[in-house]
Formats: C-alpha cells, structure tokens, sequence
C-alpha cells in the first residue's frame, strides 16, 4: 500500500491530535491544577495522617494480592502449558472472567459471600473476623481485579521456551525444585516481571470493588483511591487533585517500568 | 498488557508431545526415582491447587451472586431487572458503549496503523503512552475529567452530569484495547499481498477493504469486543461526573452500587444481584459472539 507523503502526514497529524486531547491535556491539567496553589500545598496535602495511612493501607493491599497472584499464577501458567489434562480451556476462561466483571459487581459477589446475611458471613462473625467492611475484604476485591495478569504474561513465555532446559537438567540430577528455581523462574522473568507490575498497577488503581466493600474509614479502612473520593465528598477538591497526582505519579512510574519490562520481554 | 493472549498451539515442536520419553518424569540416569509406580499426569496437582485457587477467589463469589440474583425465581429477576430506573441505566449503558466501541474501532485502528507503518520522533513514547488509561485508577480519569469539564474547565466546556461525559471518560478507558490488539496483527501481516495488489492497480482503499481489514478482522472484533464488555461495567471514572441521575445519566454499575448503599448493612438486594448478572451475561455473550465471528473469519480467509 503506497501510502502518499500527506496521507501519511494527515494520518500521523490525527492520530497524535486524538492522543493529545484524550490523554496529554487532560494529564497536564490535572499537574496545572495541583499544583496551582504551590508545591508545599500539595506535600501537606499527601503528609496528612489520613493520606500516610491510607498510603501504606494501599501498599499492603497491593503487597498481598501481588504475592498471591505471582504464587498462583505462576503455578496455573505452568500447569496450563505443562500439563496434559483435558478442560484447560475452562480454566483459561476463568482466568480471563475478572476482565469481564465490572469492579461494583466484584464487590456484590464479595458482599454475599462474606457479608452478614452472606453464603460465610454468620462463620466468620462467629470466629471474630470482620471481612467485609475492613481490610480482608479489600484484599479480597484487589485479588479478583488482579487474577489475569501473572497467568497471560507467563503462559505464553512457558509456551515457548519449552520444557528442554528442565528436563536436561532432570537428567543431570536436579530435583523438580531445583529445576524450577534455577531454570524455569529465571527463563520466565520478564514475563513475570511485566506481569507484576501489569497486577501492581491494576490493584494500585482498584476502586469500584473495594469502595462497596469497605467504610472507607480514614486510618483504617481508607485506600488512596477512596482517599481521593473522599476528599472530594467533602469538597476538599483540592486535596483530591493530590492524592490523585500522587497516585498519578506512581501510575506513570509504573508505567515506565512496564515499557522497559515490555521491550525486555519482546527482546529476550 | 500489550500482546493479546496467544492461542494454544498444539504442535510447533516445543511443547511436551504425548508419548513416551518426554516431560519430566521418571528421568533416567542415576538419581532415577524410576520406581514402577502410577504418576499422575504431569501438572495435575499444579492445576489442582490452582483450580481451588480460581475456584475460591473467582468462581465462589460470582456463584454467589447467581445464586441471590435467582433467588425469588425467575419472575423476581426479571422484575429487578426491568425495573424502570435499571431498565433505563442499562439503555445507556449499552448504548454509551456501543458508541465507543464504534469510535475506537476507528480511532484505534488509525492509532495502530500509524504505530506500526508510520516513523517519527517521540514514536516509542507514544507508544508507551497507550497504556496509561490501564495504569491510571478510574478515580484519578474521574477527577481529571472534572478538572477539564467541571465548572473552571478551561475549555469553557461545562458537561458534569451529562450524557457526552460518559462516552469521554469510556474513551479515555478503553483507547488501548484496539490499539493493542490490531498493533501485533498489523506488525506481522505479510505486505507481500498488498505491494501485489498496487501492482494490479488496485486503489488504497480497496487494498485497506479487501487485504488489510480481513487480517486485521478478528484482532479488531477480539478488541472491540474487550472495550465493550469493560465499558458496560466501567464505575470508577464516571462516578464523579455524571452526576448519577437516575433516568438520565445513571449507568447500571451505579444503579447497583445506589442499591447497596441505600440498604442498611451494606446487604445486596436481588436488585442489585440481578442487574449483576445482567452485565455479566452481556459481557460474556458479546465476548463469547465476536470469538465465534472472529473464528469463522479466520477460518474463512486461512488458506
């Protein structure tokens, strides 16, 4: 296809006139809007008790589905390549549902599992343990959100690298344990590297899922996205605009670190 | 998340064959634990322990809401879900949604084309710069998407509690996923059949109908059919612009979060169980649908 120089031109000018309205100028105003009032405003802002707690409420949440999520994931990418069992693909399908749940409807199906009047509430109440409304629920949300992500990045990097390296090493005395550590992980490390981050990112982001599923209580219940809602609930708009750079930030290092993680992926 | 799931394939002389001497199991060579016993297939106890896995933190909770969305029968479900005010957030819905998967069908597929045939400088930023609705949480796009159109946008655009501020913010969060699904198709297609078509004369419109679009098919409906069902569903960025007037601007994701919130404890209804399923049935058909096209078109065009 011989595409003339001012077609090409056109096509660029629009393509990069679409991003610009859809993404760049939208970002810059909410940097402009920030900061607007001076940048000591904006650190106040984010050193509020609220904003640190809820800061390091995120980071566990987050901590804890990643873990999860990289355990498990990479156990059901191995088993999903490696193994010969029938029905694989029922499981690749509910692998990929959390796609097409919407984040309210994670926290309904959350809310009537482990809710009072819930399939377990009257068990854990019972045991003492409060799961909707406080933090395991939250946990529990950011682990749905997140199930894909480790599986689809590391199915396809087991698919192609093979089992030949393990089984050599088999041959050559190394238990399955030592195989696995010291030559499937290593193989599949920007992949799963690229799919951290990717279950980083979502579960930094995750709103919808755990706003129904908790108070958001400041100190206790309170994620730096429903810091944000929060704020702006009570006409701190300005304090939203930082939490949300804030948040923002972390976004666009994220993202930095998924391109780099991307190139070393498509390259190994 | 740039690369689409690949398909399983069966034979590219890589993955474990069924026969004897292959897999990991029961090597030979002297640290042999070649005892004549039964294995079970390799993997089965990963894919055990990863199905309980699934089955807890997944499957569990969405049985959940089935189950309460039927509850009182099929009658009590049909009424939650054709009430006038969730019949009405799911009109919108749907059609807020049909609208951008419309839209980035062609915006998605320009961005991809210019991404992959096109050179320039700052290209590899852009690039990455696709990704950022996936990065950034809903409620940050929300508050952004106020900041522009909210009462000191500085467009002197004032469109908080409008319907044209949904189809903004679902653009906003849906943009990679055409992009990313047509950017790996377009990168390989073979230009071969397409030089050979400007040879024959053929126009750059008939080349694009007749070879490019036909490649690009099932990744384009593959990614259509993703924007669509995360569209349906999308809470976040709109929950602090539209306003979430019942009737006029209320999605079904909000009608089902106003429905926990206004019942005591937090309890779910079989309003808003059923209005769940709902979205989850239409995600899953339009999902379910377009691999079938795809498939079809695949199969189609394959030599």
């Amino acid at each position: 296809m011989r595409v003339s120089r001012r077609a090409q031109l056109s096509l660029r000018t629009l393509a990069l006139a679409y991003l610009t309205i859809l993404l760049l100028i939208p970002l810059g105003i909410i940097f402009y809007r920030t900061f607007e009032h001076g940048v000591s405003a904006v650190v106040d802002s984010i050193t509020t008790p609220a904003a640190v707690s809820a800061f390091w409420l995120t980071i566990e949440i987050v901590g804890i589905a990643v873990v999860l999520n990289t355990i498990f994931g990479v156990l059901l990418a191995l088993a999903l390549v490696r193994s010969k069992i029938r029905g694989k693909g029922i499981i690749q399908a509910v692998v990929d549902l959390p796609f097409a749940v919407s984040p309210v409807v994670v926290g309904v199906s959350l809310i009537l599992v482990y809710g009072t009047g819930g399939w377990f509430g009257t068990w854990f109440v019972d045991h003492g343990v409060q799961i909707i409304f406080s933090v395991p629920g939250m946990v529990l949300a950011t682990i749905f959100v997140t199930v894909p992500f480790v599986v689809r990045e590391v199915e396809p990097v087991l698919r192609e690298i093979g089992t030949e390296q393990e089984e050599a090493a088999a041959t050559l005395g190394a238990s399955r344990w030592q195989a696995f550590w010291r030559i499937t992980l290593p193989s599949i490390r920007w992949g799963l590297g690229y799919g951290v981050i990717l279950t980083i990112a979502r579960a930094l982001g995750e709103y919808g899922g755990v706003s129904l599923v908790s108070q958001s209580k400041p100190g206790e219940s309170q994620t730096l996205t429903l810091l944000v809602k929060s704020r702006y609930d009570n006409l701190d708009v300005s304090g939203a605009y930082a939490a949300a750079t804030l948040l923002m930030l972390i976004a666009v290092v994220a993202l930095i670190i998924m391109t780099v993680l991307d190139r070393k992926k498509t390259n190994a | 998340m740039s690369r689409p799931r690949s398909e399983p394939v069966p034979a590219d002389g890589l993955t474990p064959a069924a026969g004897p001497g292959t897999g990991v199991s029961d090597p030979p060579g002297p640290s042999s634990r070649g005892r004549a016993r039964r294995r079970l297939p390799e993997g089965t106890i990963g894919l055990g322990i990863g199905s309980l896995w699934l089955s807890i933190i997944v499957l569990l909770p969405l049985a959940a809401v089935a189950a309460k969305a039927l509850d009182g029968g099929l009658g009590d479900f049909w009424d939650a879900a054709t009430a006038p005010a969730a019949r009405s957030a799911l009109g919108l819905t749907l059609v807020v949604s049909a609208i951008i998967a419309i839209v980035n069908a062609v915006t998605g597929t320009l961005i991809a084309w210019v991404l992959v045939r096109d050179v320039f400088p700052g290209k590899r930023f852009v690039n990455a710069l696709i990704d950022l609705p996936f990065a950034i949480p809903t409620i940050v796009a929300s508050i952004v998407l106020l900041s522009l159109y909210g009462s000191d946008s500085p467009l002197g655009l004032h469109l908080i509690a409008t319907r044209p501020i949904i189809v903004i913010a679902l653009m906003f969060v849906t943009l990679p996923f055409v992009v990313r699904s047509v950017q790996p198709v377009l990168m390989e297609a073979d230009r071969e059949a397409e030089q050979a078509a400007a040879t024959l004369g053929a126009s750059n419109l008939t080349i694009f109908r007749r070879i490019i679009l036909p490649t690009i098919g099932p990744a384009l409906l593959s990614g259509i059919g993703l924007a669509f069902a995360r569209a349906i569903g999308e809470y976040g960025s709109v929950v602090l612009v539209d306003g979430n007037i019942p009737f006029k601007t209320q999605v079904t994701s909000q009608y089902i979060a106003q429905r926990i919130e206004s019942n005591q404890d937090g309890v779910v209804d079989t309003a808003a169980a059923a209005n769940s399923i709902v979205l989850l049935l239409i995600a899953f058909f339009v999902l379910l649908a377009l691999r079938l096209i795809a498939n079809r078109g695949s199969r189609h065009h394959a030599r």
